[in-house]
């Protein structure tokens, strides 16, 4: 049996010559995405600006403009309706006016009655409820979890490996973030808490690229000193490019087949996490190594602990070598 | 690298096989796994978005503390100067802007009245600071305002009794495993796994349920009491229909002297009522009261609304009543709960509400173990057409991993939710990663001309390094969403923590002997991969 090869042995494409076509391509897609979100602007869920959301599924295929009609002629503000599947649809109101206790309940009530009244046999399957101070707070917290998150594994790659690691490390992440904000923006696809989870894995995940091929150039720093660094960059994305890709199809094949069968829910998480998964490994590859070339890298303190660490290793290698063979 | 002592493998082995038999019961609906005698055993929770329930995050009114405080504060007061010897005489109280402010007739006497009041006043920790603020303005009047300390204190105790009268009117409804607990200062979580209604819920737990029972004012002029002007010592209160009534400000009976509530039938018209009894010291007020005044009425306010104000046709000496008020038996039984748990200390309403009815759950459950069992057999067979035999390990550990992430969880008590299903998903994708990070770095140094032995050594070595930085940024992520997600994030973030344990475990100690054992046996010169 031959075994596959997605990326075929001694591949070597020159990255880092592309690097300027590639921040040019990076910026502008960034700029677009910041320009995308302040001008549409992002179609928060209930979780982040309030109100309700009552999930109807009908026994027959769901009268969209039957139920439109019946919902506007509530005077209940203005709803917006959307159908995930043919027997389903969630209705979306705005808070009611009055912030009394009873205000919230009375109006899922009359929602509900005459929904029921109109379409006989129709079953509730989700109700949500959220008042503006809890959703204010929800946001807020999005924000400083997604903050908190890039901020402390920037700072984690600035101890583990040198200032400009975090640093590259740190734009890369930003324009993935930004990537997903403004496929939301373009989309219209409801960002609620469920994106901000996938917001931060993207984050995560992004990172754990970023660290293997940042892990491998640092090797190769020891290994090849007296290679240009351009080069060396090259060989260290070059290596790692065959795991890179394995990694990101199989992370792929596993978001597809929730995105295709993991039901209504989560289609916007796995949405956005297909999203960052791709743009991810283009940024692993294209702006955060290339990065390392613009910011510098002191090539001498490298030296010092591959001499450290060289010693060492020899001595472990004797060790083996005199150990008794079983 | 080749050398495994038995006791490793041994516990290896152990350890996986725990995982398997601690995640079993966990994949059997319950009834199933308390048939087979498993029922003691760890389960894993499903959360409401998979077992259908309702989550209601309930706020107190904090404010509202703030005015029944001042409004207790008036009354203490108007008894404590009527107690002096001689009684001080005070006028012009007002209770406007969250503060009490009065002014004492006689200006000699300020100093004395002021002394009085401080000892009503209670300090709050160990700060020094007193729960309400005493001041004199204009030299014959006196300001007290509530101190934030004291309104926290304040807030603070009403929210704990609070706690327990929602836990004990849930608990009336007889309702499966419901949490409630409180949540920062002012803010009580509610779980009802599996509750169809959520607005029967929402009503009965957010019943303040204050039962008075008042004199009603008969002399007081009708065109008056419409306008809404009080006379002396009375208050204008309305009835469910909105017409106004003049009563007494102070009750002659309250929901605290009450010792039974249960929703029952009226023995003439048969329509739901609510009888309640009286405890001995309740039931004696109220005889004393009824006898002095047959053949008035008086008012039964519920939250400040008369249900019904019935004349005293004989003393009721019993201390037994009912409560008549247009109930449907649903609305009796839900007022007869809240009455006999007692009245809440402060107003809550509903903040945050998600119903998820069990309907949705299901369908959640069975998309998502679709989605898992597609996203695990599409990535076994990538992984086995991409390296062979070191693809067939890889696979088993992904496939235990999912057992040994399972049994962590029960372990834990965890609670599933449906983004931990896709937390699941792409635990199965990551997971792969430490092994594809592994057979990549063997396939390198085989091409660089290393022996089989070295090159998997060099390939677990070098690789286990990045893996570990790698886990610890995704753990940096995992934690902070733990931390700072609310319900359902947070059921994502637990299996995503746990996975980046249990996958180092799974991914690279359990290959890495599969890997030992079978180069030991074989010594192959080449390997396929």
């Amino acid at each position: 049996m031959r075994l596959l090869k997605i990326v075929p042995d001694n591949t070597n494409i020159g990255f880092v010559r592309l690097r300027g076509i590639a921040f040019a391509v990076t910026l502008l897609l960034s700029l677009a995405s910041v320009g995308l979100v302040a001008a549409r602007g992002l179609n928060l869920g209930v979780d982040f600006v309030g109100g309700l959301l009552i999930e109807a599924k009908f026994p027959t295929a769901a009268p969209l403009d039957a139920v439109r009609e019946r919902i506007d002629g509530l005077d209940v503000g203005e709803a917006s309706l959307q159908s995930f599947d043919p027997t389903t649809i969630s209705i979306r109101l705005p808070l009611p006016r009055s912030t009394d206790e009873g205000a919230n309940n009375a109006l899922v009530a009359k929602v509900e009655g005459a929904l029921s009244q109109s379409f006989p046999g129709v079953r509730y399957n989700r109700v949500e409820t959220v008042s503006g101070k809890v959703s204010d707070e929800l946001i807020w917290k999005g924000v400083l979890a997604v903050f908190l998150a890039i901020a402390g594994i920037a700072l984690f790659g600035v101890f583990r490996f040198e200032w400009q690691f975090g640093v590259s490390t740190f734009v890369s992440i930003l324009h993935d973030v930004l990537m997903t904000l403004g496929f939301f923006a373009l989309t219209r696809l409801e960002f609620d808490l469920n994106i901000v989870a996938a917001v931060l894995t993207i984050v995560g995940y992004s990172i754990n690229d970023k660290i293997v091929i940042d892990d491998r150039i640092r090797e190769n720093l020891r290994k090849y000193r007296q290679m240009p660094i351009g080069e060396l960059i090259d060989l260290s994305v070059n290596e790692t490019l065959p795991r890179t890709v394995m990694t990101s199809l199989t992370i792929l094949l596993a978001l597809v087949s929730l995105l295709l069968f993991g039901g209504h829910v989560l289609r916007g998480f796995t949405a956005a996490m297909i999203l960052g998964v791709i743009v991810g490994t283009y940024s692993s590859i294209y702006v955060s190594s290339s990065l390392l070339i613009s910011l510098g890298i002191d090539k001498s303190r490298f030296k010092q602990v591959a001499a450290a660490s060289d010693s060492r290793k020899a001595a472990r290698a004797n060790a083996e070598r005199i150990a008794p063979k079983r | 690298m080749l050398d495994f002592p038995r006791w490793k493998i041994l516990s290896i082995f152990g350890v996986l096989l725990l995982g398997v038999l601690l995640a079993v019961p966990s994949l059997m609906p319950d009834h199933t796994a308390r048939a087979l005698g498993l029922g003691g055993m760890p389960r894993i929770n499903l959360g409401l978005d998979l077992a259908g329930g309702s989550h209601i995050l309930l706020e107190a009114d904090t404010a509202d503390v703030a005015k029944t405080r001042v409004a207790a504060m008036e009354d203490s007061v108007r008894d404590s100067m009527h107690a002096m010897q001689p009684a001080i005489d005070i006028g012009d109280i007002s209770t406007a802007d969250g503060a009490l402010s009065f002014f004492v007739r006689d200006p000699a006497r300020v100093d004395a009245a002021v002394e009085k009041i401080r000892t009503l006043t209670a300090p709050v920790g160990s700060t020094g600071t007193r729960d309400w603020d005493v001041k004199v303005v204009d030299s014959t009047r006196i300001v007290l305002t509530p101190t934030q300390g004291g309104i926290n204190q304040f807030v603070d105790q009403a929210m704990k009794g609070a706690t327990d009268i929602v836990r004990k009117r849930i608990d009336a409804l007889g309702t499966k495993e419901p949490t409630i607990v409180r949540q920062g200062s002012d803010r009580i979580l509610v779980q009802v796994p599996g509750l169809q209604d959520p607005a029967k819920l929402k009503a009965l737990i957010g019943k303040t349920a204050k039962l008075e029972f008042k004199l009603v004012d008969t002399q007081a002029d009708p065109q008056k009491v419409a306008a809404g002007q009080a006379p002396i010592g009375d208050q204008i209160l309305r009835y469910q229909n909105g017409a106004p009534i003049a009563v007494k400000r102070r009750a002659i009976i309250t929901g605290t002297d009450l010792a039974k509530a249960a929703q029952d039938y009226d023995g003439q018209t048969n329509e739901p009522v609510v009888s309640i009894t009286f405890g001995s010291k309740g039931a004696r007020a109220f005889a004393e009261v009824t006898q002095q005044n047959v053949g008035k009425p008086f008012a039964i306010v519920l939250d400040n609304v008369v249900l019904s104000a019935p004349s005293i046709n004989e003393p009721i000496l019993g201390g037994a009543a009912r409560i008549n008020g247009n109930f449907t038996v649903d609305s009796a039984q839900q007022l007869a709960i809240s009455l006999q748990s007692g009245a809440l200390p402060i107003a809550l309403k509903t903040v945050e509400e998600r119903t998820v009815g069990p309907g949705l759950g299901a369908d959640s459950i069975h998309a998502g173990v679709v989605a898992s069992a597609i996203a695990v057999a599409l990535v076994v067979a990538f992984m086995l057409v991409t390296y062979g035999r070191f693809g067939v390990y890889a696979n088993l550990a992904v496939i235990l991993n999912i057992f040994v992430i399972l049994a962590a969880m029960a372990l834990l008590n965890a609670t599933l939710t449906l983004p931990g299903i896709a937390g699941f998903v792409l635990t199965i994708g990551t997971a792969v990663d430490a092994n594809v990070l592994i057979n990549e770095r063997i396939r390198e140094e085989r091409r660089r001309g290393r022996n089989v032995v070295q090159a998997v050594e060099l390939g677990y070595k070098e690789a286990s390094r990045t893996i570990f930085e790698a886990n610890v940024t995704h753990a940096i992520a995992g934690t902070i969403m733990l931390l700072l997600g609310s319900g359902p994030v947070k059921g994502f973030a637990v299996v995503l923590l746990l996975g980046i344990v249990t996958s180092v475990f799974t991914a690279v100690t359990f290959t890495r002997m599969l890997v030992a054992l079978w180069l030991k046996r074989h010594r192959p010169q080449a390997i396929h991969i």
